[in-house]
């Protein structure tokens, strides 16, 4: 199921490079980002679309989820984009500057137009939406509920801080409310919540931290920016073996619960609620993603 | 003397193509001048590349230059059709007067 | 009195060249030292003295690679001197020497054995050459040697050191490059040797790498190579992401292949994959807290940091590529310096090859068979020489080519390569950034690497793989002229490369 894969990382890909377009699926990361919008400059905008609608026809991609970020519907660039890569079905878009339902909404419309034009399946294209200002922040739940196509929530660090009037530091405290939010409202919708990216390609050790404090707060990935940083988040998003430890113990207690055909799972003498198994199958997935569960390799 | 109208896309960074399109209604057909370092392993599949990326713009006169980096044939599509849509692009106000 | 041995009593002549019989003792250490000992004013004299005539052989040795300036020096003497037809014998070229191609079309040089580089290769390639350059890696050029086949007449040896004696060392001087491995093997075999240095020292000059016992003319000049041509500062690893995969897969590799053990040796080159997964090797053996017992063959940096981490016993340096590795050399007792003969040559009594572990090395294709080519590119152009990539997959336990899918839009993969270089049989694992491939007669290595996470993929496939990215090339046509001949280093014929039309 689409909303349920993996992605720890994802790897932005600039749309306007050849070279790193072909290569994109080479460095592990789980899911990739063609980008046409930020990382594009504006002369380029033609050029970079086409160069992605090709590599999307042409290049393997195999297994990472392949996902195009394109321009907002807002921009010049928008429509064009959604011309040019819906018909190649990408996994999903990314879809910035969303500041409410209706933006959504919007974008799912002309994606079903262009899907049925193209003999592609209405709703295959699923949409991860990018909030990027207050008035985004405070619109996620209607965001997340407004069209099925929407697999994930993610936030644009730069952009909103701008637009609250915060500012940018290593620590990253102006973003807790941001991040609460997207959490708050994925969960409640049912899909992933997506951390931002971390600037400091030379700064491992600032990255790893910050990629273990997102996952405690219940990210499920974070964006990145050079391949040399992936290792670094799945380290990060690899669970503990207490961690490990705890969720099979989870597992079995709901499997010999539900064989049991009982209502209640219990472990250790306390019941389990639902979100606390769903918790456990999401760390063995993590962890078996990291190779740390024997024989899955 | 009929107007000439030229669009470039691309690059000479590695894995790039530098791809120059010239629309040029005078000429007969579509020349091709073509420089790569694959030329002798993939010469043929490139110019076909070129010609049939114009074909599907309708493009039937003109003249294209690839300055080839070791390209895949996807991003020499890209290329191509880049620089032609730049070229059609280009507003008949605009146009070179002779 | 050995039977049959034919004696004869001295002479009053004999006596007078060997003892103190007249008037005035000729002391020959005071006339050596005082006088010029081996030294003469310019490499045109050396060559009189030597006699050199048309159609001789001429050897030169590598170790200042691009920086040299020493071969073009000595072929412009020779075609001064009016020298015709003469064969070049050198270890390898650079290209810096593409000079030498006018020396080839005036006639001076006749032919070419031994290793070609760039313009030289493309040249050969266009038919340049009446006959056709033979291609010979560093163990089978000293075969040769050994065999007389390949007779040296004359050998031209750059010296960074040199007293008037001939004693040549690599480690000082301006132009210092490290290890004279090559140059040893060359001083051995040929019949006259000529040093040619830019730093004359007083006698003795302690520690030499080359004997004054094999050396017959010192040529002082002003100046044998562009320092920073010789050596680098020191040699970083790549930033290239996709060299970084490759190299992190043949880490995992070599972690995983059963020879990741104290005693464990390796050889890895000196380019961008190859330095990576050195680095990757070397924090997977501190992890595991082994203790290796040599590097061998090009020593970087990074080798010498290895040795002084306590990672190695010992670096075994036939070539020095960079300033640490240089000033290693001079001070590590572990550090030594070793003859291509001791690196690669199979008729030696024992060549460190045969020691090795793990080689890591490139490739320009890789075929079905697992055959290495790394003499002619894609395009069946002649543009390197072998250097000691057939010695040292023949030797090595475990022998990893390093490439990349495709460079470019070319296929690294390919059905069958354009030059056998280096036969399959002796190469055992393929690594690009998509897949890692074994040789099927490998099935114990196959073993080992299942199941742990290594990207395993067959041969074929990983030429399928390519061929999604970049299509199936046209194979480049050739004529029927033979323009080069790749000798094994047993001395047969494993490939021809003809000429491309």
């Amino acid at each position: 199921m689409k909303a349920k894969r993996l992605r720890r990382t994802s790897l932005y890909i600039p749309g306007t490079n050849p070279g790193m377009l072909a290569n994109a699926s080479v460095y592990g990361a789980d899911s990739i980002i063609l980008d046409l919008e930020d990382g594009v400059p504006v002369p380029e905008k033609d050029a970079a679309r086409i160069l992605v609608r090709n590599a999307l026809k042409s290049v393997p991609y195999r297994g990472a989820e392949v996902t195009v970020r394109v321009n907002a519907l807002s921009t010049p660039f928008g429509r064009d984009d959604f011309r040019e890569i819906i018909p190649l079905a990408p996994d999903a878009i990314r879809l910035p500057k969303c500041e409410s339902a209706d933006d959504v909404r919007e974008a799912d419309a002309l994606m079903t137009e262009i899907e049925l034009n193209s003999g592609v399946e209405a709703g295959t294209v699923g949409i991860i939406a990018i909030t990027e200002s207050a008035r985004g922040g405070r619109n996620l739940s209607e965001i997340a509920a407004a069209s099925p196509r929407v697999i994930a929530l993610n936030y644009g660090a730069e952009d909103y801080t701008a637009d609250i009037g915060a500012v940018r530091t290593k620590e990253g405290r102006e973003l807790d409310d941001i991040r609460a939010k997207v959490i708050v409202a994925a969960r409640i919708a049912g899909v992933q919540a997506l951390d931002s990216v971390f600037g400091d390609v030379n700064d491992m050790e600032g990255l790893y931290a910050e990629a273990l404090r997102v996952r405690l707060l219940g990210f499920d990935g974070k964006s990145v920016i050079h391949p040399r940083q992936i290792p670094v988040v799945h380290r990060a998003f690899t669970p503990s073996e207490q961690e490990i430890g705890f969720a099979r113990r989870v597992m079995a207690a709901f499997r010999e619960a539900s064989s049991r055909g009982a209502g209640v799972i219990a472990l250790d003498g306390r019941m389990i609620d639902a979100p606390v198994v769903a918790r456990a199958e999401k760390i063995l997935a993590l962890a078996e993603a990291a190779g740390c569960l024997p024989g899955e390799r | 003397m009929l107007l000439e109208r030229t669009g470039v896309a691309g690059s000479l960074e590695s894995c790039d193509a530098l791809v120059m399109v010239i629309l040029s209604p005078d000429r007969e057909g579509v020349e091709i001048e073509l420089e790569s370092p694959s030329i002798a392993s993939f010469g043929e599949e490139m110019k076909r590349a070129v010609m049939e990326t114009l074909e599907s713009l309708d493009v039937q006169h003109g003249y294209v230059k690839v300055q080839d980096r070791g390209s895949l044939d996807c991003t020499l599509r890209a290329r191509t059709e880049t620089a032609a849509r730049r070229a059609l692009a280009v507003p008949d106000g605009e146009k070179v007067e002779e | 009195m050995p039977p049959g041995r034919k004696v004869t009593t001295m002479d009053t002549d004999s006596r007078k060249v060997f003892f103190f019989t007249g008037e005035k003792k000729v002391i020959p250490s005071i006339g050596k030292k005082r006088e010029k000992g081996k030294i003469v004013a310019s490499l045109e004299e050396a060559f009189r003295l030597a006699d050199v005539r048309d159609g001789m052989t001429i050897s030169f040795h590598h170790h200042l690679r691009d920086g040299d300036l020493v071969v073009n020096m000595a072929l412009d003497v020779l075609a001064k001197m009016g020298i015709r037809d003469l064969v070049l014998a050198p270890s390898a070229l650079f290209p810096v020497h593409e000079r030498l191609l006018r020396h080839v079309r005036s006639g001076v040089i006749r032919s070419i054995e031994g290793s070609v580089n760039g313009p030289v290769g493309r040249a050969a390639s266009e038919g340049l050459f009446s006959s056709p350059v033979i291609l010979r890696s560093h163990g089978g050029r000293v075969r040769a040697m050994q065999a007389g086949e390949l007779r040296v007449d004359v050998a031209v040896l750059a010296a960074p050191a040199a007293d008037a004696m001939g004693n040549l060392s690599g480690i000082s001087g301006p132009s210092a490059c490290g290890s004279l491995g090559y140059a040893f093997t060359d001083a051995q075999y040929a019949d006259r040797v000529i040093a040619v240095t830019d730093n004359l020292v007083s006698y003795p000059a302690v520690p030499f790498s080359i004997p004054q016992t094999l050396v017959d003319w010192v040529v002082p000049v002003e100046s044998i190579g562009v320092p920073e041509k010789i050596v680098s500062g020191t040699l970083r690893v790549t930033r290239d992401p996709l060299r970084l995969i490759i190299a992190e897969h043949v880490a995992k590799v070599v972690e995983e292949s059963g020879l990741f053990t104290d005693g464990f040796s390796m050889q890895a080159g000196a380019g961008g994959i190859s330095l990576a997964a050195s680095a990757f090797i070397r924090e997977r053996m501190k992890a595991a807290g082994i203790r290796g017992s040599f590097i061998s063959g090009g020593i970087t940096g990074q080798s010498v940091e290895m040795l002084e981490e306590g990672l190695f016993e010992s670096l075994l340096d036939v070539q020095s590529f960079d300033l640490e590795a240089v000033a290693s050399l001079a001070s590590n007792r572990g550090h030594a310096e070793m003859s291509a003969s001791f690196y690669a040559n199979t008729a030696s009594k024992g060549c460190a090859v045969d020691m090795l572990d793990v080689a890591v090395l490139g490739a320009t294709q890789v075929d079905m068979d697992f055959n290495v080519n790394v003499n002619t590119e894609s395009d069946g152009v002649l543009l390197h020489g072998i250097g000691g990539h057939m010695d040292t997959a023949a030797g090595a336990a475990m022998t990893v080519i390093v490439t990349p899918l495709f460079r470019g839009r070319m296929p690294m993969i390919v059905d069958s390569v354009l030059t056998v270089t280096t036969p399959g049989e002796t190469v055992d694992v393929v690594v690009t950034e998509r897949g890692v491939a074994v040789n099927p007669r490998r099935k114990d290595l196959l073993e080992n690497l299942r199941g742990k996470g290594i990207p395993l993929m067959e041969i074929g496939d990983l030429k399928k793989t390519a061929e999604e990215f970049t299509g199936i090339p046209k194979t480049p046509s050739f004529g029927d002229n033979v323009i080069g001949i790749v000798e094994y280093r047993d001395g047969t014929i494993i490939d021809t490369i003809r000429q491309r039309i």
